[in-house]
């Protein structure tokens, strides 16, 4: 494990930029939710954030993500904008699917992010066809499928990794395993680890800390290294822990208030903050000023997307299908 | 069979006419790709042979046989539709549908809607069913109408080689997610040979047969059934128009309203079960938009409410029949 990719300093701030973004933007959703300023469903990806941190900096803008409902720390880390997203979680015409698609359907193909589906488990038959797509024009790109681990039950996992195997695609599973699924642990509902799987199908598969930025940061640079050269997909488990209930208002009694306290103390963003302090890698001036500059750009995406007008009706007819309904 | 020599003799069967529009649209663009359980040559180019001859001919990265699994042949289909492909993707029968229903429904006829228009997902699903193979309950239904009630899909169903040929080219054309039916008994019936490039226009009906009493409006096999019952009703003195829909969903109603307000009577034949079915959505429009103009009330015929049942008899008193088309028929205008 030792001669395996480490991020260097450069690398390693830009990481934690992104984690300070998606705590940041995690913090003011929930605030706005409470607060009844706005009304959508919301699936806090808080504690999850060096994963698509550590992974999204291997790649391009031009690679391909295929996200899920707890899907925002995917999407920021890849480049989503926040004015577009808080438009369209915000249902306005601004909004990225002009108010459309609503946060389990944002959708943003300058950046990759292709689909967000509120269906487990279906980030990853989708995933497939735009890695098969690559593959056929080999123009070299990689499609992430993030996912949790309550999805590894559902019959579209295995279709799907079975099929990614046997055509070689340049895709990657990331299984984010926050130990929930909905209100179920995952112990509970398989006996086996999700990494161990990938061998049932013949692919890479690994389980990693996935609140370890360093550990993340190797597996994802391998399984990214590994399907630009064509050597077919790989099965990431990112251990991680899912620091609030399923959805927004969901009271969470169902989770153990001593590991949820414990995971909450080793809250990884607060955690790799500290160590690139101590590493001389960021001082604390320039790590806090990142953070100011981040809110200030979280407040204006909100207050631009509250003054941005709701779609009018006539959008009911549009996007159904290319030519409006009559 | 290419298409050069289908054309010159006057008769082609279904079959033949598909894979001939696939691989005339392959041939023109390289983003035209097949997908599906058996469908390249070394698996024989399908159960009936649909897509024979087209990996041999385009290569098996353009034409893959896929493993058993439907939700994943639909979602490649989906994915790689979003990135510029044209994928033409096989659902070996229309009851495999139901096990990649979330891909199709939930994905593929939503995504440009809850995308804002940023994405869509110009996909053609081919699927085989239809009674007469006593092939049972989970091998032969037509399920047209669940699809029809989602919003973002096209439903094709033709009834004729050139139809089937120039539907497939139209489905292949369009920006958007179009389910294309095909009734495995009439793959092997010769008719009239397409034309090379022939377009038959998504939505647009035909009219087989013009009349004046009553308006027969069916599709897909059932068009077999009612084109004898219109001649049979000419010897009894009933002048029945025949409407071929060809696209269950955009169905065309300016020609069912424009005929059915000339004859004031309306038969709506399909295989599926009759309630909730295409029928009943026909009729409901024929009532808000002809009520006065009415001379009886609209007529449905459709599948037993019953799975489709194995044993012959049972199977063929299971979807409309001739007889019976032209006895409804009698009882209308008489």
């Amino acid at each position: 494990m030792s001669n395996r990719a480490v991020p260097d300093a450069a690398t390693q701030v830009e990481i934690y930029r992104r984690m300070a973004l998606i705590k940041a933007n995690d913090e003011r959703s929930r605030k706005v939710v409470m607060s009844g300023r706005l009304v959508m469903p919301y699936y806090s990806p808080r504690g999850q954030e060096v994963i698509p941190s550590a992974m999204s900096v291997n790649l391009n803008d031009d690679d391909y993500l295929c996200t899920i409902y707890r899907g925002t720390h995917d999407m920021l880390a890849k480049g989503f904008p926040l004015k577009d997203l808080w438009a369209e979680i915000a249902g306005r015409v601004d909004g990225t699917c002009k108010g459309k698609g609503g946060p389990m359907h944002l959708t943003y193909p300058e950046k990759g992010v292709m689909v967000t589906t509120g269906i487990v488990g279906s980030s990853m038959p989708i995933a497939n066809g735009l890695a098969w797509g690559s593959q056929m024009r080999g123009d070299g790109r990689v499609t992430v499928a993030t996912f949790g681990d309550g999805a590894s039950n559902i019959g579209a996992f295995h279709e799907s990794l079975n099929l990614a195997a046997v055509w070689k695609l340049p895709v990657i599973f990331l299984c984010q395993n926050n130990e929930w699924g909905e209100h179920t642990a995952y112990h509970k509902t398989s006996n086996v680890r999700v990494a161990d799987r990938a061998a049932a199908y013949g692919m890479a598969g690994e389980r990693v800390d996935g609140n370890d930025p360093f550990a993340m940061y190797a597996a994802a640079n391998e399984a990214v290294a590994r399907a630009r050269a064509g050597g077919g997909p790989t099965l990431i488990e990112a251990m991680t822990y899912r620091f609030h209930g399923h959805v927004f208002g969901d009271q969470d009694a169902y989770m153990d208030k001593a590991r949820k306290a414990e995971a909450m103390e080793n809250d990884p963003v607060s955690r790799f903050r500290a160590r690139l302090i101590a590493d001389g890698i960021s001082t604390e001036e320039q790590l806090a000023a990142m953070e100011a500059a981040t809110e200030k750009e979280i407040d204006e995406a909100i207050e631009c997307a509250l003054a941005s007008a709701f779609p009018g009706v006539e959008e009911l007819k549009r996007d159904v299908f290319a030519e409006e309904l009559a | 069979m290419s298409t050069e020599t289908m054309t010159k003799p006057a008769k082609a069967t279904t079959l033949q006419a598909i894979n001939a529009a696939i691989a005339d649209a392959m041939e023109e663009d390289e983003n035209v790709v097949v997908l599906g359980e058996d469908v390249a040559d070394p698996e024989e180019g399908g159960v009936c042979g649909v897509t024979k001859g087209l990996s041999s001919r385009f290569g098996d990265q353009r034409v893959r046989s896929t493993p058993i699994s439907e939700q994943a042949i639909i979602g490649a289909a989906i994915g790689a539709s979003m990135i510029g492909f044209k994928p033409v993707a096989e659902i070996m029968l229309m009851n495999f549908t139901t096990v990649a229903m979330d891909m199709i429904v939930n994905h593929a006829a939503k995504l440009r809607f809850m995308s804002g228009g940023q994405t869509h997902v110009p996909i053609v699903i081919r699927t085989m069913t239809g009674t007469g193979f006593s092939s049972g309950g989970q091998h032969s239904d037509y399920l047209e109408a669940w699809f029809a009630h989602t919003a973002g899909i096209k439903v094709l169903a033709p009834s004729s080689p050139q139809d089937a040929y120039g539907l497939m080219r139209s489905a292949i054309d369009d920006p958007d997610p179009v389910l294309f039916i095909e009734n495995g008994p009439t793959y092997w019936t010769p008719a009239a040979a397409p034309e090379k490039g022939q377009r038959v226009p998504i939505g647009k009906a035909n009219v087989l047969a013009e009349g004046t009493d009553l308006t027969i409006i069916a599709y897909s096999r059932m068009i077999h059934e009612a084109t004898p019952a219109v001649a049979k009703l000419a010897e009894a003195g009933i002048s029945a128009e025949l409407i071929d829909l060809r696209t269950v969903a955009p169905w065309d109603r300016e020609a069912v309203l424009a005929s059915v307000a000339k004859t004031g009577r309306a038969m709506i034949v399909h295989e599926a079960v009759t309630p909730f079915g295409v029928g009943a959505e026909i009729a409901a429009v024929l009532n808000e938009e002809l009520f006065g103009k009415l001379k009886a009330p609209v007529r449905r015929l459709g599948g037993a409410f019953c799975p489709v049942p194995f044993s012959k008899p049972l199977e063929t008193a299971f979807a409309p029949q001739t007889a019976e088309i032209v006895e409804v028929a009698k009882g209308m205008v008489g």
